[in-house]
């Protein structure tokens, strides 16, 4: 058994990383192994960091708008990689009629504005495959 | 030999009155400390501002250090200006959208451009997927620029236009539209934010490396001088650097360090401070606590003018006087019960106009869930009216000053931002600063502590971790959907198909051969834009010349 291992990343054109780093200093003072691969990630740059870092979440901050385009671009490269069995979360501004069509496309966890970390933690170890260990 | 220092005042009203009160009624439980996680204390008093000087702190208003104002009447002569920022899809939705903000009684314009207008993308880039016309208008050339302001007088209004590392591209398009429709730009005046400093620090939207990207603000810097005389070259923007997280002393240090580096990068270039300096102008955030902020704005003149006057050796006044825009903080909205950010955006719009600001944009309710809806636009123009002419508060000029706890606030922040600037001139200046990651690690350390702060409820944010609410109704919000991004792509193959490309590629060369030297980079921009040479283009030719800025990413 080892850590979790989470990829935190910023997709598309937006800087806005605020977010993205709290997120990632929170995990990794939950006892999680964080990889933040800085800014303006394409869905091949996430999936390739998720696959050399052997991870186990991958998580992204997306506040453009652009969440429809990303998203489902990213969960299809991972099953073509058969990374299936990665848990990918987002978190961000998404609009309500969004967050099925997301979920359809295989991102499992969706975290809106006012999100406690600690929720997204919960979400984290209550999800994740079952080979490492919930911090 | 023992000193016996006499008991003040305030000791005394300690121990005899307060004690003994704290002993039957105790305070509340809770930390009494400012959003920034600055203790209060529960009272201020002439013993805290021991030495107070009122003609070396404050003076009067329109005297040196404007602490009080820069303007004698405050807003008994002038209203601030009530500058909306909007935009989004194609230039002619926006377009319209102001043309309903300069009939609802707004007195400026301010345009909000896409990410791939902001990164110097066009819409057929691979990273523009998903991003065109949805955060802001895309502006891809000059046949767009003409569509957004078509209708609109550019002679007749003053125009501020956030744009940063593309800045002067956009602004040679602005021009150019302006010289089309006759207008002089000897009398044009408006704002570009042309901030990069603030971009490396805090919002990301960079595009060349630091020193490059300097040299392209001076070169608008000598350009302005001569040409458009009125314009305000840069905004030298906090906003961005406290909605990243950074508390309200971190705001105002990073800001006016920033400033002095703008300052001194056009000495350093050869320009005269007294030519360029009146022309620079700030912008800040206001955010919720209150008398926090009002301090903030107040000792942000007071440093402003010393800094000038003194550091620089600035002899024209207007160089002293440091003017700004305000935004209400974007990151204090709540998605949860929407309805409660009018009234943090009302205090918050308060605390501005208290702390002297000249122009204010407000924000919508409905900001923490997409871009804003006409109606909530409305409503928050509505709240800086209200402001103006019903509060009361625009008949006074700076109501607050001499208020003891403002006064010693005022002070704090002072010495609070006077330590940064120590610390960052020690590093050889903000760009130094910069590479050394030093303001973006200090900002991200108290993004963290406020998140932490939250989490144990030791801040509450009313909806969010208090006072919450289940089953809340949905709100309407405006959706922007993909027809802009289709528009703008078909657009941007007609123009590749019209234009004069042969004109574009001569234009874009000699633009990289200015890059290259060291002539000011305006007139060949200036060139390639009359030409329809496209944002990309022109970002891609400097590219080519001087690379691309990669942040190494820290957490």
């Amino acid at each position: 058994m080892r850590k979790i291992r989470v990829v935190i990343a910023k997709p598309g054109l937006d800087g806005h990383d605020r977010g993205a780093k709290v997120i990632a200093r929170a995990l990794r003072d939950a006892g999680m192994e964080v990889i933040y691969t800085g800014l303006r990630q394409t869905p091949e740059q996430i999936v390739g960091a998720a696959l050399q870092e052997d991870a186990d979440v991958i998580g992204l901050s997306i506040l453009s708008g652009a969440h429809m385009h990303i998203c489902p671009r990213v969960t299809a490269l991972l099953r073509e990689k058969g990374l299936d069995d990665v848990l990918m979360v987002i978190g961000g501004i998404i609009p309500d009629v969004d967050i099925p069509k997301l979920k359809a496309a295989g991102v499992r966890g969706i975290f809106l504005p006012g999100t406690p970390m600690q929720a997204i933690i919960d979400f984290i170890n209550g999800n994740v495959r079952s080979r490492v260990e919930q911090v | 030999m023992k000193t016996v220092t006499a008991e003040t005042d305030k000791q005394r009203w300690e121990r005899e009155t307060l004690e003994p009160s704290l002993k039957k009624a105790p305070e509340r439980p809770v930390a009494f400390t400012t959003i920034s996680g600055r203790a209060v204390d529960r009272l201020t008093t002439p013993d805290d501002l021991e030495g107070f000087d009122y003609a070396r702190e404050l003076n009067n208003p329109g005297e040196y250090p404007y602490t009080r104002g820069i303007h004698p009447t405050g807003y008994r002569g002038k209203l601030w200006t009530m500058r909306q920022f909007a935009g989004f899809g194609t230039p002619e939705e926006t377009n319209e959208r102001y043309k309903t903000l300069l009939k609802a009684g707004g007195t400026g314009l301010s345009v909000a451009f896409d990410l791939p207008t902001l990164m110097g993308r066009d819409p057929d880039h691979e990273l523009s997927l998903g991003e065109t016309g949805k955060c802001g208008v895309s502006v891809m050339s000059l046949a767009d620029m003409e569509r957004l302001f078509e209708g609109i007088s550019l002679g007749g209004i003053t125009t501020s236009m956030t744009i940063n590392s593309p800045a002067p591209m956009i602004f040679a398009m602005y021009l150019v539209v302006a010289e089309k429709q006759g207008a002089d730009w000897k009398k044009l005046s408006g704002t570009i934010q042309n901030d990069i400093l603030k971009e490396f620090i805090a919002q990301k939207e960079y595009i060349f490396p630091p020193r490059e990207s300097m040299r392209l603000i001076t070169d608008i810097f000598a350009f302005c001088t001569k040409e458009v005389p009125k314009w305000n070259t840069i905004s030298v923007s906090g906003y961005h650097i406290r909605e990243a997280g950074s508390t309200s002393v971190q705001e105002l240090a990073f800001t006016l360090r920033d400033g002095i580096e703008y300052v001194q990068y056009g000495v350093d270039a050869g320009l005269d401070v007294d030519d360029f300096a009146p022309q620079i102008s700030f912008f800040f955030n206001s955010h919720s606590d209150f008398f926090e902020e009002i301090a903030k704005f107040r000792a942000a003149r007071k440093i402003w003018a010393d800094v000038m006057r003194n550091r620089f050796g600035a002899k024209n006044e207007r160089s002293w006087k440091l003017r700004f825009h305000t935004q209400t903080a974007g990151v204090s909205l709540t998605a949860q019960q929407p309805y409660n950010n009018v009234v943090r955006t009302a205090l918050q719009a308060l605390a501005a106009v208290l702390g002297g600001t000249n122009s204010l944009h407000t924000n919508s309710l409905d900001e923490a869930l997409a871009l804003p809806t006409a109606e909530a636009a409305t409503l928050a123009l509505r709240t800086q009216q209200i402001i103006a002419v019903e509060s009361g508060v625009t008949n006074v000029v700076d109501p607050l000053g001499g208020s003891y706890f403002i006064e010693k606030l005022t002070l704090d922040m002072e010495r609070g931002a006077r330590k940064y600037f120590d610390t960052i001139d020690r590093m050889g200046g903000m760009v130094e600063a910069i590479e050394q990651g030093y303001p973006q690690r200090e900002i991200a350390e108290a993004s963290y502590r406020f998140q932490q702060a939250v989490e144990r409820r030791e801040k509450i944010i009313v909806g969010v971790n208090d006072y919450v609410q289940e089953d809340e109704p949905p709100y309407p919000i405006l959706y922007i959907d993909e027809t802009a991004a289709e528009m703008q792509i078909k657009r941007l193959a007609e123009l590749k198909q019209t234009r004069d490309n042969a004109q574009v590629a001569r234009t874009l060369e000699a633009l990289r051969q200015t890059a290259r030297g060291t002539a000011n980079t305006m007139p060949a921009l200036l060139d390639c834009v009359r030409a329809y040479a496209t944002v990309g283009e022109m970002c891609d030719a400097l590219r080519e010349v001087w690379g691309e800025y990669v942040e190494v990413p820290s957490i």
